[in-house]
């Protein structure tokens, strides 16, 4: 784990760093600017995915998928972050309590 | 001339007063996340110090949030960290815009790049005098680590005290903190179809690759749209 640790430390430093080291012509280019503001959309959105629907490496319909739902709905309305994250575990731990 | 002077020494003295306090209440927004962080880093297997070292050396939420993600499914070490760097992409951007008003060198540009977030970008970026903004930059930064990393050390010694953390639905929590984050990035159309078949990918992989694997592959295919797209000419 600590591997992990590291190397992923490593890896999100410098791209800290580059940034503000790189001259300006190169990631100014159209499709690094492009990438780089879809990247985190796509990510976050497969993380989600994962961690909602999967157990191993099986898919999985449970009480995450309710909760999620929820803090979907929150998070679309506009709710403050620690809401939408108290909505989510909530709504999982109540439907764990009465099944 | 004095006048003057006393005028705009008076609103650059309102002006920081502002900044600071801004960037207090950042700093206590963001270590309210950095409690459940440090909670689940624990509960998905790493120790106290490696939470808190992700905090100090890695400091930034998403890409943190994405180790333990990763490696608490059961991913590898460099899966791990690989999707933890690609989610650190955009502080390359962030980076180049506060580069040309921060104007750092040396010893304070290697501190000053550990100190490039969400936050303390956007509020740097938010300021148009060029005082104001250096001052958001490191006010925000500096305010935002040490909260962060505070938080961090509470919510992963307080893990232990937690009961069953499935039975609090902890596990709920993890995504759902990553939709509260990604939600406002969604703007238009072209960005929810990404988010959407970024999920569906990752899903289908789920049962084909190793865990941790699937959820690169699918922040893969939005390199490949940002090309495409760029090329087909359709924004």
């Amino acid at each position: 784990m600590w591997t992990a640790v590291l190397l992923g430390t490593l890896g999100v430093y410098l791209l800290k760093l580059v940034g503000l080291c790189v001259p300006k012509s190169v990631l100014e280019q159209p499709q690094v600017q492009e990438a780089s503001a879809l990247l985190p959309v796509a990510l976050l959105a497969a993380l989600v995915a994962v961690q909602t629907f999967a157990t191993g490496h099986d898919l999985v319909l449970d009480a995450r998928a309710a909760g999620f739902a929820v803090a979907l709905v929150a998070a679309l309305l506009r709710a403050p972050f620690l809401l939408v994250v108290a909505l989510g575990a909530g709504t999982a731990a109540m439907l764990r309590l009465i099944t | 001339m004095s006048t003057t002077d006393t005028i705009a020494d008076r609103s650059w003295s309102r002006a920081r007063t502002a900044v600071l306090r801004d960037a207090v209440g950042v700093g206590v927004a963001v270590g309210a996340l950095g409690l459940s962080f440090g909670a689940l880093s624990v509960l998905a297997g790493f120790s106290v110090a490696q939470t808190s070292a992700l905090s100090l050396l890695m400091f930034s939420g998403a890409s943190q949030f994405a180790v333990i993600g990763v490696m608490g499914a059961g991913g590898g070490a460099l899966t791990g960290a690989a999707t933890a760097t690609l989610l650190g992409v955009r502080n390359s951007l962030y980076g180049l815009n506060l580069a040309s008003l921060l104007r750092l060198h040396g010893a304070r540009r290697l501190v000053g790049a550990h100190l490039v977030l969400d936050e303390s970008s956007a509020m740097a970026t938010a300021r148009s005098d060029p005082r104001e903004a250096r001052l958001a930059f490191w006010a925000t930064g500096i305010s935002v680590f040490v909260l962060w990393n505070i938080a961090t050390l509470a919510g992963a010694l307080g893990a232990h005290v937690l009961p069953d953390p499935e039975a609090l639905g902890l596990d709920v929590a993890a995504p759902a903190a990553f939709v509260a984050l990604l939600l406002p990035r969604l703007r238009g159309r072209r960005l929810w179809a990404l988010a959407v078949a970024a999920a569906v990918i990752a899903l289908i992989m789920v049962p084909l690759l190793p865990a941790g694997i699937p959820v690169l592959v699918a922040g893969l295919t939005a390199i490949v749209a940002a090309f495409t797209a760029r090329r087909a000419g359709d924004r």
